[in-house]
């Protein structure tokens, strides 16, 4: 079966300017893959391209058999980033956005049920504004937005941040669930116990903006 | 496309039902504009007669202005713009329903405007097909390029002052033709009215298939 994703000396530009250098990356489908790194070497980019976002201008690039370099398209659609940024909208209540965003995604409105009900916003929170929200209620509803849509690749940027150790523990229950309904995690995270627990395999970036190198770490989950 | 445009106004309807930006702050401020107009022109003199078709379409482009920063504005928000990216949904789908959200909330705006041209400058609608055609015609023109435009300069810090600066000129043909259009309307020869009209509406098709088309693009490169 081809790779999840399968970057070979891919450079990305953020503008004009070089993102990532000629990396190489290789993530199976069904396994949980940790990025590892310093701040700027590069974690958040690399999940960026993962998800079309960021142009891909030389070397090969792969995300679900799609090639980056010619379009873009059908990997988004397959894709569920969660990062830093919400994507929420403030006036809006909880059941608003996840609707919105499940719509969007083409879900199905049990879908979109049934992701509030999985991350605890079917009830009490469901019908308020999001601008009322703490930041990890936001969170929350990110994640019933991703939720949503199903995605077959997750890409989480620091997705423990800002979430209780309850919260935390249902989104690695959830991730390791997708998992095993064939779904492929590639997550950056500066929880490293946590997330190296919840890791199949743990990748080290490391240089900086001119030239990241990847490479596996041993890793016992 | 039309499902998703159908999904993104009723969005953004929804945010300004929730926010009520239109009737706390833009519908006031035109009123406000109304009314500083007829202290500043003799509200007893002919000047204010003649000049109610420019000064309702000034005050209706102005109060266009905030409407349509506020509905770029929306899409600005904390990630929103990766989300639609990411989203399955059709670029021109997510353009059309942002216009058609900005055309319902002109819509209500120029019939607050109508009544209050009538109340305070005293203006007797008469040919009201030509009104009417007029209105609908002008509204899609400012929504459709107000919402390319408003993309246009989305994620430019600049973009508060960029965008009046861009927009207005090109709304000038919208400016002029719908005032003659209003002249003939309220007073003048209805007949000399209807071409006006027609300018109108080829320009709201123009920039409503000039908006759908490079929305996509406009998405991605901000």
């Amino acid at each position: 079966m081809e790779p999840a994703v399968h970057l070979r000396d891919a450079v990305a530009l953020l503008g004009r300017f070089p993102a990532l250098a000629g990396i190489d990356l290789d993530v199976r489908r069904g396994e949980i893959v940790l990025l590892r790194g310093p701040n700027g070497a590069g974690k958040t980019t690399v999940l960026r391209v993962c998800a079309g976002l960021v142009p891909v201008v030389r070397g090969v690039a792969t995300v679900l058999g799609h090639d980056l370099r010619r379009d873009v398209r059908p990997v988004r659609r397959r894709v569920g980033l969660l990062g830093h940024a919400t994507g929420l909208f403030d006036d809006l209540t909880v059941a608003d956005n996840v609707t919105f965003w499940g719509r969007a995604y083409r879900a199905g409105d049990a879908d979109i049920a049934a992701a509030l009900d999985l991350v605890g916003l079917s009830t009490r929170l469901r019908d308020v504004p999001v601008a009322r929200l703490s930041a990890g209620q936001r969170r929350r509803t990110s994640l019933a937005c991703l939720l949503a849509r199903r995605p077959e690749l997750w890409l989480l940027d620091e997705p423990h941040a800002g979430l209780d150790h309850d919260a935390r523990d249902l989104l690695d229950g959830l991730a390791r669930q997708a998992v095993d309904q064939g779904a492929t995690v590639v997550m950056s995270s500066h929880e490293l116990e946590r997330a190296e627990a919840l890791a199949d395999r743990v990748v080290e970036l490391d240089g900086g903006m001119a030239g990241q190198t990847l490479h596996e770490v041993p890793h016992v989950a | 496309m039309w499902r998703d445009a159908s999904l993104v106004a009723g969005r953004d309807l929804r945010v300004e039902a929730r926010s009520r930006v239109t009737i706390n702050q833009v519908a006031p401020f035109a009123l406000l504009v109304l009314i500083l107009f007829a202290f500043a022109l003799d509200p007893d003199g002919p000047v204010l007669e003649r000049a109610t078709p420019g000064l309702y379409w000034i005050t209706v482009l102005f109060s266009a202005l905030l409407a349509i920063a506020r509905s770029a504005a929306v899409d600005e928000a904390d990630g929103v713009r990766d989300a639609l990216r990411l989203s399955a949904l059709d670029p021109a789908g997510v353009f059309v329903g942002k216009a058609l959200a900005v055309a319902a909330e002109l819509a209500a705006l120029e019939a607050l405007l109508g009544l209050g041209v009538i109340i305070l400058y005293g203006a007797d609608p008469a040919a009201l097909g030509l009104l009417g055609g007029t209105c609908l015609t002008a509204t899609v023109a400012v929504a459709s390029t107000g919402t390319l435009y408003g993309a246009l300069v989305s994620g430019l810090r600049v973009r508060e002052t960029l965008l009046p600066l861009l927009l207005l000129p090109v709304l000038a043909p919208v400016l002029i033709a719908a005032t003659r259009a209003f002249e003939a309307a309220l007073g003048g020869v209805p007949a000399d009215g209807w071409p006006w009209c027609g300018l109108l509406a080829a320009f709201a098709v123009l920039y409503s298939v000039a908006g759908a088309l490079a929305y996509g693009t406009l998405l991605e490169g901000s």
